[in-house]
C-alpha cells in the first residue's frame, strides 16, 4: 500500500476533468453567477452600514473597508471547500463519475487533481464577481486588490486539498457537516477577519496562526485591497504554499486508497 | 500467437479473502470470450483488474503484451468498458456524455462529432441526441453505455452484465450490435449470469466459482463433456426415485423435480411414463444452465 505521503503520479489529462466541471458550471451560469454577487452586497450592507456606523474604524481604517478582503478571503475559503466536498462527494459517490473516468486513460491522480484545480477555479471565480462590487462601493483599492485574484487561487487550492482530505475520509454525505461547522465556521470567526486576531488572549492568537489557513489568507487579501505590507508578509505566503503542497498530495493518496482497490 | 489478454496465477485478495485465486486463461483477438459463474465468483475482480482499474495481488497479467501495473493509459487507450452499473454523467444529455467522453481519449473535437452521430446511430438512440439522461429509459441507458465504450473504437470491449434488466427486445438488440462488433475485429470479453446469452454469443466460455476458474470451452463442447446431449425432467417422487435407481439410471435430484442426462430423451422419456408411471416429463436438449448448475451447484449466493 502506498504511504499518504508519496508524491502522486499526477498527468496533464487531469485538465480533462477541470474542463468536464467547467462546462456544466457554464451550463448553468446564471445560477451561480448571483450568489457570490449577491452575498458581497449582502455584506457590505450589513456590515458597511450597520456594524460599521457603530464600530467607526479598525487600525485607522474605516470598518467597511477593513472586513473587505476578509469577504473575498472567505469566498475564496467557501468555494473551494463546498465545491470540493459536497461537489466532490456527490460526483464520486452518487454519480459514479471518477468510476467511470478512470476507465479512460485518466488515472484516479489524474481526477482528483482535475476536482483539486477546479475547486481553486471557483474560488478565482467567485472572488472575480465579487472584486467589481467592492470597487465600486470604494471600499477596495484598484489595481493593486487585483492581487485577490491569484490570491484566491493559491488560496482556494489549500482550502480544496483540506476539503478534498475530509472527503477522502467521509463515511456518508451527512458527516461532511462536522467539518463544515466545526472547522469553517470557527474560522470564518476567528481568523482575523471581523476584527484583529490582537484582541483575541495570546493562546488563541496562536493557534489561529498556527492551524488556520484562513488567517493567512486574510491577512495577505488585506495587504491587497487596502494595500499595505509588513514583515509578516513572507510568512503568510509561505505558510499557504507549504499547506497547500501538504494537503494536495495527501488528499490524493487518500482518495486513491478510498476507490482504488 | 499470445493472446489480447493472457493471465496466469492471477489472484486479488481483499482483506484476506481471495476473490479471484490463482486464475489461468488467455483470450484471443477477435473473439467473444465470457465469464460464467454465480454472484462472488469473482468475474466482476477479474474485469477491473483487466481495466487497469483494480491492481493485482499476484501472478501475472497482460493486456495487448502490456502490463496493467506498467502501462495502464496505454492500455486503457485501446479498451472500451461497459460497467454493470450505469455511470452515464447526469449533468450532461447523450451527445454531451459521449463527447466529455472523447476528451478524456483525446479524441479531437471535429471527429469525436463525427464518431458521436454515427454511434447514437449504432446503438439507435439518434432521436435522443439532447436529451437527458434521467429522461432515459434502462435499456436506452445500456444502449448508450456500449456507445459511450465505443467512442475511443477500442480492440477490445470488456462489458460486465451488459444486458441485465433489459427487455427481450433490447436484449436482441444489444446481442446483434455485438456480433456486428466482433464481425469488424473487435475483441469482446463479458460476464453474464444468463446463460443463454452466453451459448448464443460467446466462442468460449469460462465458468467461474469462489475465485477459481471450473472449465473452459466452447460452450456447444462443455455442454457435450458435462452432461449429454439431452436431459428428460420428471417429478420428484419416492416412487419414481426407486424406478429410476431400480432401471440404474444416473439423476440429479432439483427440488421438485428429477434429471436425468442422456443420450436419447425421447425414449427414455417413453420408458418412463411407461415404467414409473410418472405425472410429466419433459424431454429437452441440454443446456449451458445444466452444466453451470451441475459444476456450481444449487445453493443459493449472497
Amino acid at each position: 500500500m502506498q504511504s499518504i505521503w508519496s508524491v502522486p503520479r499526477v498527468s496533464w489529462r487531469g485538465i480533462n476533468v477541470w474542463k468536464r466541471n467547467l462546462e456544466v458550471f457554464c451550463k448553468t451560469w446564471k445560477v451561480n453567477f448571483f450568489p457570490p454577487f449577491i452575498e458581497a452586497l449582502l455584506y457590505l450592507f450589513a456590515f458597511g452600514l450597520g456594524l460599521g456606523t457603530y464600530v467607526g474604524a479598525i487600525e485607522g481604517v474605516p470598518y467597511v473597508s477593513y472586513i473587505a478582503p476578509a469577504i473575498l478571503a472567505i469566498t475564496a475559503m467557501n468555494s473551494a471547500f463546498f465545491e470540493c466536498t459536497y461537489g466532490s462527494y456527490v460526483r464520486m459517490y452518487y454519480q459514479k463519475s471518477f468510476d467511470a473516468i478512470i476507465a479512460t486513460p485518466l488515472s484516479i491522480e489524474d481526477v482528483i487533481a482535475g476536482e483539486l484545480l477546479w475547486g481553486a477555479t471557483r474560488s478565482v471565480i467567485s472572488v472575480t464577481i465579487m472584486l467589481p462590487v467592492l470597487a465600486v462601493f470604494g471600499v477596495i483599492s484598484m489595481p493593486s486588490s487585483l492581487l485577490a485574484i491569484p490570491l484566491a487561487f493559491l488560496a482556494g487550492l489549500t482550502f480544496a486539498g483540506i476539503a478534498m482530505c475530509f472527503t477522502a475520509i467521509t463515511p456518508s454525505i451527512d458527516t461532511l457537516n462536522y467539518p463544515a461547522f466545526l472547522f469553517i465556521t470557527p474560522m470564518m470567526l476567528f481568523s482575523g477577519t471581523f476584527f484583529p486576531l490582537s484582541i483575541l488572549p495570546e493562546i488563541l492568537q496562536y493557534i489561529a496562526l498556527a492551524v488556520f489557513p484562513l488567517t493567512h489568507t486574510v491577512a495577505l487579501m488585506r495587504m491587497a485591497t487596502l494595500p499595505f505590507t509588513d514583515a509578516l508578509l513572507p510568512l503568510h505566503i509561505v505558510w499557504i504554499l507549504v499547506a497547500t503542497i501538504i494537503f494536495c498530495v495527501i488528499s490524493i493518496n487518500l482518495m486513491r486508497r478510498r476507490l482504488i482497490v | 500467437m499470445p493472446g489480447i489478454i493472457e493471465a496466469d496465477d492471477l489472484t486479488k485478495t481483499y482483506n484476506n479473502l481471495e476473490a479471484v485465486s490463482h486464475i489461468r486463461f488467455s483470450v484471443r483477438k477477435g473473439e467473444i470470450f465470457g465469464f460464467l459463474g454465480p454472484n462472488g465468483a469473482g468475474k466482476t475482480t477479474t474485469m477491473r483488474m483487466i481495466e487497469c482499474v483494480s491492481p493485482r495481488t499476484s501472478g501475472t497479467l497482460s493486456v495487448f503484451g502490456m502490463d496493467p501495473e506498467n502501462n495502464p493509459a496505454e492500455i486503457k487507450l485501446r479498451i472500451g468498458v461497459v460497467p454493470q452499473e450505469s455511470n452515464l454523467d447526469p449533468d450532461f444529455t447523450c451527445a454531451g456524455n459521449l463527447l466529455t467522453y472523447a476528451r478524456y481519449f483525446d479524441i479531437p473535437p471535429k471527429k469525436a462529432e463525427k464518431q458521436v452521430k454515427d454511434l447514437l446511430d449504432f446503438v439507435s438512440l439518434t432521436e435522443k441526441r439532447d436529451v437527458a439522461i434521467d429522461k432515459l429509459s434502462g435499456g436506452m441507458k445500456r444502449r448508450l453505455i456500449l456507445a459511450r465504450a465505443l467512442i475511443n473504437n477500442p480492440d477490445l470491449l470488456i462489458l460486465d452484465e451488459p444486458t441485465i434488466g433489459l427487455d427481450p427486445q433490447a436484449r436482441h438488440l444489444i446481442w446483434e450490435r455485438l456480433r456486428l462488433l466482433q464481425t469488424e475485429g473487435h475483441t469482446i470479453v463479458l460476464t453474464t449470469h444468463y446463460l443463454d446469452e452466453a451459448a448464443r454469443l460467446c466462442d468460449r466460455i469460462v465458468i467461474m466459482d469462489n475465485g477459481r476458474i471450473l472449465v473452459e470451452g466452447k460452450p456447444a463442447d462443455l455442454i457435450r463433456d458435462h452432461v449429454g446431449s439431452e436431459i428428460v425432467e420428471t417429478d420428484n417422487s419416492p416412487e419414481v426415485i426407486s424406478c429410476i435407481t431400480d432401471m440404474g439410471l444416473p439423476h440429479e435430484i432439483a427440488g421438485d423435480q428429477v434429471l436425468v442426462e442422456t443420450g436419447a430423451s425421447r425414449e427414455l422419456a417413453k420408458t418412463l411414463l411407461d415404467r414409473c408411471r410418472t405425472g410429466r416429463v419433459i424431454a429437452r436438449p441440454a443446456t449451458l444452465e445444466d452444466v453451470f448448475l451441475k459444476l456450481t451447484g444449487r445453493n443459493l449466493r449472497e
